[in-house]
């Protein structure tokens, strides 16, 4: 293994789990019942939210290639199909892989 | 020791119809490429997934590579958008302790935090005696790391033959499953208005700073739906 690229990986997977085990070092005096507990669900679930936004308006990889409109139309389409199908994953999971690959071609 | 009857319980949970075990897959899939791209080895490819197990590091970490960046830069840019991580820890452990089970399992599990595994331990662990939910939530995570090391071989193996329109097939189908994912969770006031004012304040904020906008998003976003649901119930 070339060292560079080790040491790149260990960094990042120690800047990972710094913040996982602070995480779970901090919560030991948290019940989930109290005021804390339920303000730190609302920042994750917030928080989540706030990447998968990025991750589709801001995209970085390869997703920058594909444009606005169809990362829009896709997204969009695979909601409806899931609110369609009573929110079943699956389906619009794999409605977005193959209207994408499609779309690009086109939009 | 780990309860086996709970663990396989929780290692399960990622083949059930709804499981996320396609969308890790696919994306895994993609990384896996984008490494062999990088110039890793499939070892170091494997290597990074595991110790890693966090897609947003992981290509934070590959475009820090391609631009030559220090350690130090990676180090801090890995952390700033793996900081989410954080709240999404002290969101679910409290959930899972006990006093009988030892903290090892505790320190050793908080590893397995990540979106997928996350969700499904939240959307499931009512239904798991409290004792013995760390156990499950193991299975939980042994399963969709297992699930990313696949896909990362399938990616790495197969580089050449995806093409563009593929590569971005697989990578639309992980924003698309977790948000689909998120509306789902969305079941009580507080979480509903979480996951709505992330989703708006998220690429608001990019335009100020990149940097920090998933953080800031979701402190903002989170506090405002926290202070709504207290004063809904109040």
């Amino acid at each position: 293994m070339s060292a560079s690229i080790v040491y790149a990986i260990l960094v990042t997977s120690l800047a990972t789990f710094l913040s996982r085990f602070l995480g779970a070092i901090t919560s030991e005096g948290i019940k989930e019942t109290s005021k804390l507990f339920k303000w730190f669900n609302c920042l994750a679930y917030a928080t989540l939210a706030a990447l998968i936004a990025r991750t589709i308006i801001f995209p970085a990889g390869v997703l920058v290639d594909a444009s606005y409109s169809s990362r829009f139309i896709v997204v969009l389409s695979s909601l409806v199909i899931f609110f369609i199908s009573k929110k079943n994953f699956v389906y619009p999971t794999i409605f977005s892989a193959i209207c994408m690959a499609i779309l690009n071609n086109y939009i | 020791m780990i309860n086996k009857n709970f663990f396989f319980k929780g290692y399960r949970s990622i083949f059930t119809h709804d499981s996320p075990a396609i969308a890790l897959t696919c994306c895994f899939i993609a990384i896996g490429a984008l490494f062999k791209n990088l110039g890793f080895n499939i070892q170091e490819s494997i290597f990074s997934t595991v110790l890693t197990y966090a897609l947003p590091g992981s290509l934070v970490m590959a475009e820090s590579m391609l631009i030559g960046a220090s350690l130090l830069n990676i180090f801090l840019a890995v952390w700033i958008v793996n900081a989410r991580l954080y709240p999404m820890a002290v969101s679910l452990f409290p959930l899972m302790m006990h006093k009988s089970q030892s903290k090892w399992k505790y320190y050793f599990s908080c590893h397995f935090i990540a979106i997928s595994a996350w969700l499904i331990m939240k959307s499931n662990y009512k239904k798991i005696p409290k004792k013995h939910r760390i156990d499950y939530w193991i299975g939980i995570g042994s399963a969709t790391v297992s699930v990313s090391v696949i896909g990362t071989f399938i990616g790495f193996s197969f580089s050449e033959y995806l093409n563009k329109d593929m590569m971005l097939g697989l990578a639309i189908l992980n924003p698309v499953y977790f948000l689909c994912m998120m509306i789902g969770a969305s079941k009580t006031i507080p979480v509903t208005l979480s996951v709505l004012f992330g989703t708006i304040l998220g690429p608001i904020i990019y335009l100020l700073s990149p940097e920090w906008s998933i953080l800031l998003a979701g402190i903002i976003g989170g506090t405002i739906a926290y202070l709504a649901g207290e004063y809904n119930v109040s």
